[in-house]
């Protein structure tokens, strides 16, 4: 808990104003503003289809979005592709369907975007891969393929494979929602590690266990708005609006 | 429930101390050919019935075939005077190998074709048995070092070797050529087209969809035809192209826009999810397409693209009717032969055997390449 809270003079890592986005004539996203500072761990949670996935992934571009603007780490987001990219090196990304590469083995998995993009030796890059698959403990997988893990594991070595790129940022997409109970715990465990190391997060889940004790914010998203942002103390204790206690009492409610 | 059943009843002996029953050998199989033929074949009365008639028929088919073509056969022998056997005469064959080999190479010239052959067999060999050591040699010698090195040597004219027109070659050795060619040819061409017609640049799109449409809606007779026919037509006779690359030309057009449709269902086969993780870790589209999508999608449709390198390899006897003479057109002429008339089955028989092997034999190795890139489930 070493950078909880970045100095005022700092630049903020993520800066979104008023993002709009139109799937064909749906309006998923509706003036979004959100200021994200280096360090802060962010949880954004609310019903499915409130537009929270869509959210996180116009930070990567991985989603266009039509109106607004969206500055990350000093760079504000284009269309033209090397502008992109500069951006996506800086952010890291961990998906619900973990998407690890099934055609290469767990250690290739870590290793190829270092050495396509960073343009890392191989024996470079594998040293990367092997300390961060240490630290999410399945370094001794290294050699296997992702079809022969456990989604538990397979999400892990999604989070090492970021990691190698030594991102700024991190994003979660519901990274637990695809893992049998008993897999959660082993996931949310690297994530928490993560966060007490100083990782900027923002992550998408509903695991509000982990929201109460790592989120510096959480935010509660409906119909692709921005409701509620306030600290999990605040957020869980004395929710402001109908709609987040309502959403709150259906996930917390058994 | 079972923790409370495990507790009650005595221990069964194959139980550990913990409860759990320990793993045992699954039961033996009973093995042996008569039980197998019973379990297979006669496993009751009409199963029976239709395993004996069957039978019947084969021996019935097959004593036949192979008195005809092994041992009433003639296998020696200079002239149609030494046919005496009433089966197969192979002699049809044997005096004319050269020919169908080579096709009207000329005769002293020929030992260029056999060392171009020799060079391909080692490269596919090195290529293709995985205990070989530098594929990356072998791939690059092959794909760049050999089409040089077969052109000069096959065509000549330079290097104190005598010019051979391709009006001269034929036989096995130009249906490997063009069958080669077009297979080298319109991989790369068709997984271009497949990405081109899956591209959100809308021009790129529409070129691509265009040209796919426009070749797989047309013959490759009419293909061969306008290669042959037509284009001399529109073009000045100074530029006249020979017209040997001018159907390689059209084949490796034609069945590029297969091999395109081949490779789009495999692109389309990959969920998305592959291409935005890449995307995600900064990856650029040739690097995500050619790391991550392309190497999943071409090993979910390895069976389509040979299936397409077999219809290929066969349809190269397509090119008899603009007057090349591949593998077929050479035997074909040999029927005309009035020496040898009433050959036919012996000539016919022999080219289905060629052309069985290699096409078996792509059929096999694409069985194989599946079998070996087979990385556990996703």
């Amino acid at each position: 808990m070493t950078s909880n809270t970045a100095s005022a003079a700092e630049q903020p890592m993520i800066e979104i104003t008023r993002l709009n986005k139109w799937y064909g004539d749906f309006h998923v996203l509706r003036d979004i503003d959100l200021t994200v500072a280096k360090g802060e761990r962010i949880v954004i949670c609310g019903p499915s289809g409130s537009g929270k996935s869509t959210m996180i992934r116009c930070i990567n571009h991985l989603e266009e979005h039509q109106q607004g603007e969206i500055v990350v780490g000093g760079i504000p987001m284009t269309r033209d592709v090397k502008r992109i990219e500069q951006i996506r090196r800086r952010v890291g990304m961990v998906f619900q369907h973990f998407n690890l590469f099934p055609h290469l083995t767990v250690l290739e998995n870590c290793c190829l975007a270092q050495v396509w993009v960073q343009k890392k030796p191989r024996r470079e890059a594998e040293k990367i891969a092997m300390e961060y698959l240490e630290r999410v403990r399945i370094a001794n997988q290294a050699q296997k393929y992702p079809g022969q893990l456990s989604g538990g594991q397979q999400q892990r070595v999604a989070i090492a494979r970021s990691l190698c790129m030594h991102p700024e940022i991190m994003l979660f997409d519901e990274p637990t929602s695809a893992l049998d109970p008993e897999m959660i715990k082993e996931v949310l465990d690297v994530m928490v590690q993560l966060a007490s190391e100083g990782m900027t997060m923002l992550c998408v889940t509903h695991e509000m266990g982990f929201a109460k004790t790592v989120a510096d914010r959480v935010i509660f998203m409906d119909q692709g708005q921005i409701i509620e942002q306030n600290p999990p103390t605040e957020f869980f204790g004395n929710p402001r609006s109908a709609r987040t206690r309502e959403f709150l009492s259906q996930i917390l409610g058994h | 429930m079972s923790e409370q059943n495990a507790s009650a009843a005595p221990l069964p002996a194959s139980a550990d101390n913990q409860g759990y029953i320990a793993a045992r050998q699954p039961p033996e199989k009973v093995g042996g050919l008569l039980v197998w033929l019973r379990k297979n074949l006669f496993s009751g009365p009409i199963n029976s019935l239709i395993s004996l008639v069957l039978l019947y028929l084969i021996v019935r088919i097959v004593t036949p075939v192979v008195q005809w073509g092994l041992i009433n056969a003639t296998w020696v022998g200079s002239s149609r005077q030494d046919c005496t056997g009433d089966g197969a005469c192979w002699v049809f064959i044997t005096t004319r190998l050269g020919q169908i080999i080579y096709g009207f190479y000329p005769t002293p010239e020929r030992w260029r074709v056999d060392v171009t052959l020799a060079m391909f067999a080692v490269l596919l060999v090195w290529l293709v048995i995985p205990r070989l050591p530098y594929k990356k040699i072998a791939g690059l010698l092959t794909l760049f070092a050999f089409p040089v090195v077969a052109y000069f040597l096959l065509l000549g004219g330079s290097f104190g070797l005598p010019y051979v027109p391709t009006r001269q070659w034929g036989g096995l050795m130009l249906t490997l050529v063009i069958a080669t060619v077009g297979i080298v040819c319109s991989i790369p061409l068709g997984i271009l087209l497949a990405l081109g017609r899956r591209s959100s640049m809308p021009f790129v799109k529409a070129v691509c969809v265009v040209f796919i449409e426009f070749w797989r809606g047309v013959p490759l007779i009419t293909v061969l035809f306008m290669a042959s026919v037509m284009f001399p037509l529109f073009v000045p006779a100074q530029l006249e192209v020979d017209r040997l690359v001018r159907a390689l030309i059209g084949i490796s057009f034609f069945w590029s826009a297969y091999m395109a449709e081949v490779v789009r269902s495999g692109l389309q086969a990959i969920p998305k999810g592959q291409d935005e993780a890449a995307a995600a870790l900064g990856l650029g589209y040739w690097q995500r397409t050619g790391l991550v999508v392309l190497p999943q999608a071409l090993k979910l449709v390895i069976s389509g693209i040979v299936s397409t390198c077999i219809s290929l390899f066969k349809d190269t006897t397509l090119v008899l009717i603009i007057g090349l003479f591949d593998l077929l057109g050479v035997i074909r002429a040999g029927l005309t032969d009035t020496a040898w008339l009433g050959y036919a089955t012996e000539g016919y028989v022999f080219a289905a055997i060629l052309f069985w092997a290699f096409c078996f034999s792509m059929s096999r190795y694409s069985q194989y390449l599946e079998r070996r890139l087979h990385t556990g489930h996703r």
